[in-house]
């Protein structure tokens, strides 16, 4: 080692590279290393402040250890807010999933005008802010105004509830996020299902396959890493929900709608106790963390899987 | 080798802008405690072109108070040279954009809206400037301001000691009020006289009356619109009128401790109604209706009845306004049995102009709230400013105001008889918020749900969490 050093000294001393190109790797890394803290930062500090008692209220603020901590856990609130957020998750997801899947087989096998006009036509839900679809959302479920009582006028349904009554509030919820997000799910899944390979296919017809053998055995295996990344992208989505609730009913009615992030944003910014609201988020962030590893594994291995079947 | 200092740089930057992050957070009490003595200019000193250049930033909330001080931004600026810059958020969002701003003690803004129940939290937490030294400084403020000219009620329901189940009334002065409301009964006449029915004047008359007016004219309308979001707003009208008349309180004072009276019988008794009335004859909707929507139900001649602010069913009734405008009449609170008139105990709201004790041109603020508070513009708002409920006396006596006002049918005479117990009949603390929500809740949960086998366990239950939210408070004396 020192051997080398001494070396290295007498060689530098002859051979000095320049500053710039000494500097150059760590030039490299440094937009790296900036994200990293920049993302890490305030993670940290949520960490940190959900052991304060943090407060707008408070001049100051003061340790408090576990405190925040263990009266949450021992909450039927918190508890209340992870259950609603797995059911709405759950809920939009399988909805959103299902549809977008349907939908986009549809407009691959139909090669028409009419598949073309829809597939930009579908796309328009995405491209409105979802507070703005809630507010339209709203509208149209009102019941004096709204388009939706007169249809279900014409089936002798009068006054539905919607938002405003709690064994239904989950559902408009749902309705509105699935009326903004199908198109998303739909989207991958066609351009999923337009990337694969014709061969199989054409061999399974020359076999003689039914459609839902050819649907089986070989779309759904090649379709999965697709699919995958379709519920990776809105499940975390679904998890976080925030806009559509808090647009449509505030979490109300009573406290049906109260999911993770609307709990901690109320305690955050309604009730102004930071320290209590973080450990919310820290939780719906470890929730996230774990899905998303393993539907990112779950997707590398149907990934495997579809290329092996290519060959 | 290189590795390692990489890490260790990566580590060191977290830490430093960690500790970075904190050492900022100590922050002085702002203006709450000034006790320091002040020396007041001389009168001569006065001009309003004191602050001619400077910049103020104004925050609003969206209302008719704030519409009319917004349409006179450019007289007050052209007096005195100040530039305003200003944004108006609806009511839902306001107070947590204004919560966020503040908090980053920024000094921005450097004058906001806010109302009574606001200064229990704002001002303890020195968000607040205390307004008694610009008040009295003659320097300051306009020797015809005249601020014994405001209803005493209405300026004092602003002012406090920021002890915690202490009374509104002492202590120092935070905001200045733009117009106050009363709640009661509002109607719409119309209907009333071609269904050949009388005003009620008991809650049981109410809920009976109510009830018969569901679908007057046709399907989705419906006997009384009262507010149901899950937040403060939905307690402090209506509800709370009536539950103070029925002889319940929020909290009391015991052993130096607040203690939630939630489940007293006056308590259960009242919200047991209210659940009932909300279910035979309240909108559809309930739980999505702010005052916003409530109002504008009986303007629209959705609604038959208004349980709300004055002011509320007075912006519908206005030549224009609505559909039904000038069909609306009012009445006082319903009164349940055994109570006489001088039970009618009306909770009162008032929009005032506060100052950021963080503000950087507080003189320039104060030239603010003090041309927007002046009997002058005072008499504007009244008349022509379609702002009805004017806090100045010399305002509610002119001719111009009981003329312009005075039309609307009964709408004085209701505020004349509600004037004399009206206050502020929360208990003053600093978890209002989060008490008026979770009461809210609990409202929310009987109208729509059967969470609870009867209001008694309800408000029980209620009791529980309110008397927890607010344990930390020690009532200091």
């Amino acid at each position: 080692m020192k051997e080398q050093k001494k070396n290295s000294a007498a060689v530098s001393e002859l051979n000095v590279l320049p500053f710039k190109t000494r500097m150059l790797p760590y030039m490299i890394v440094a937009p790296a290393l900036i994200i990293t803290i920049g993302i890490m930062i305030p993670f940290i500090m949520a960490i940190y402040y959900s052991l304060t008692n943090y407060s707008f209220r408070l001049p100051t603020y003061s340790f408090v250890g576990l405190k925040n901590w263990i009266e949450i856990l021992s909450s039927t609130d918190f508890w209340k807010a992870v259950w609603v957020t797995l059911r709405y998750a759950f809920f939009s997801t399988v909805i959103e999933m299902g549809l977008g899947m349907g939908i986009a087989i549809l407009l691959n096998n139909l090669n028409n005008k009419f598949s073309k006009i829809m597939r930009v036509a579908l796309i328009f839900p995405l491209m409105v802010a979802p507070v703005t679809a809630t507010i339209v959302w709203q509208l149209m479920l009102n019941n004096s105004v709204g388009i939706l009582e007169k249809f279900l006028n014409i089936f002798g349904v009068y006054n539905f509830p919607w938002a405003a009554s709690p064994s239904t509030a989950m559902l408009t919820a749902v309705m509105i996020d699935v009326w903004v997000n199908t198109s998303f799910c739909m989207l991958l899944v066609l351009a999923g299902l337009q990337s694969l390979p014709k061969s199989p296919f054409e061999s399974a017809k020359i076999d003689g396959g039914s459609v839902l053998f050819n649907f089986w055995n070989l779309t759904l295996p090649m379709l999965k890493p697709s699919l995958y990344i379709a519920l990776l992208f809105r499940l975390m989505a679904a998890l976080q929900e925030y806009a559509i609730i808090f647009a449509l009913t505030k979490g109300g009615p009573g406290d049906t709608l109260m999911n993770l992030s609307l709990t901690a944003y109320q305690n955050g910014f309604q009730f102004q106790k930071f320290g209590y609201a973080l450990p919310y988020i820290l939780v719906l962030w470890v929730f996230i963390n774990i899905v998303a590893k393993q539907i990112v594994k779950r997707q590398r291995a149907a990934q495997k899987q579809a290329a092996g079947l290519e060959e | 080798m290189k590795k390692r200092l990489i890490s260790a740089l990566l580590c060191t930057a977290m830490v430093a802008s960690m500790l970075a992050g904190c050492g900022g957070e100590t922050v002085s009490s702002g203006g709450g405690s000034d006790e320091e003595e002040y020396e007041a200019g001389s009168a001569e000193d006065f001009d309003w072109k004191n602050y001619d250049g400077t910049t103020i930033n104004v925050m609003f909330n969206e209302h008719n108070y704030s519409k009319a001080v917004i349409e006179k931004i450019p007289e007050f600026e052209e007096l005195t040279g100040i530039t305003v810059e200003y944004s108006s958020t609806p009511e839902s969002n306001y107070f947590d954009k204004l919560n966020t701003s503040l908090s980053s003690r920024s000094g921005t803004p450097d004058v906001y809206m806010t109302g009574a129940y606001q200064v229990w939290e704002y001002a303890p937490a020195g968000y607040m400037e205390p307004l008694d030294n610009y008040i009295n400084d003659p320097a300051k403020t306009d020797p015809d301001y005249n601020f014994d000219d405001f209803i005493p009620a209405v300026v004092d329901g602003l002012k406090w000691d920021t002890v915690p189940g202490h009374k509104v009334g002492e202590g120092s002065q935070w905001a200045l009020p733009m117009g106050w409301e009363l709640n009661c009964l509002a109607y719409n006449k119309n209907v009333f006289a071609e269904k050949g029915l009388e005003v009620p004047t008991t809650t049981d008359e109410l809920l009976e009356t109510a009830t018969a007016l569901n679908e007057f004219a046709g399907s989705g309308s419906y006997g009384i619109a009262v507010r149901g979001t899950r937040e403060w707003a939905t307690i402090h009208p209506g509800y709370m009128s009536l539950f103070s008349t029925w002889g319940a309180q929020d909290f009391a004072i015991e052993d130096g401790k607040l203690v939630c009276q939630l489940d007293s019988e006056e308590a259960i008794a009242m919200t047991d109604y209210w659940v009932n009335l909300i279910k035979a004859a309240g909108p559809p909707q309930w739980t999505n209706y702010t005052w916003y929507e409530a109002s504008a139900d009986l303007g629209a001649g959705k609604a038959a009845m208004l349980f709300d602010a004055t002011s509320a069913g007075y912006f519908q009734n206005f030549e224009g306004a609505s559909q039904e405008s000038g069909n609306i009449a009012w009445s006082t609170i319903p009164l349940p049995e055994g109570k006489s008139e001088e039970d009618m105990k009306a909770n009162i709201w008032i929009w005032s102009l506060a100052m950021n004790a963080d503000s950087k041109n507080k003189d320039a603020a104060w030239y603010f709230i003090q041309y927007f508070t002046s009997p002058e513009y005072m008499l504007w708002s009244g008349t022509e400013g379609a702002s009805p409920d004017t806090p100045r006396t010399s305002v509610m006596e002119s001719d111009e105001y009981k003329a312009v006002v005075g039309s609307a049918d009964n709408y004085l005479e209701s505020i004349a008889a509600l004037t004399e117990n009206a206050s502020i009949q929360f208990t003053p603390q600093p978890y209002f918020f989060e008490c008026t929500t979770t009461w809210a809740e609990t409202l929310q949960d009987l109208v729509t749900s059967d969470t609870y086998s009867s209001t008694e366990e309800a408000m029980k239950a209620l009791k529980e969490e309110l008397d927890s939210i607010v344990s930390d408070l020690e009532i200091s004396e």
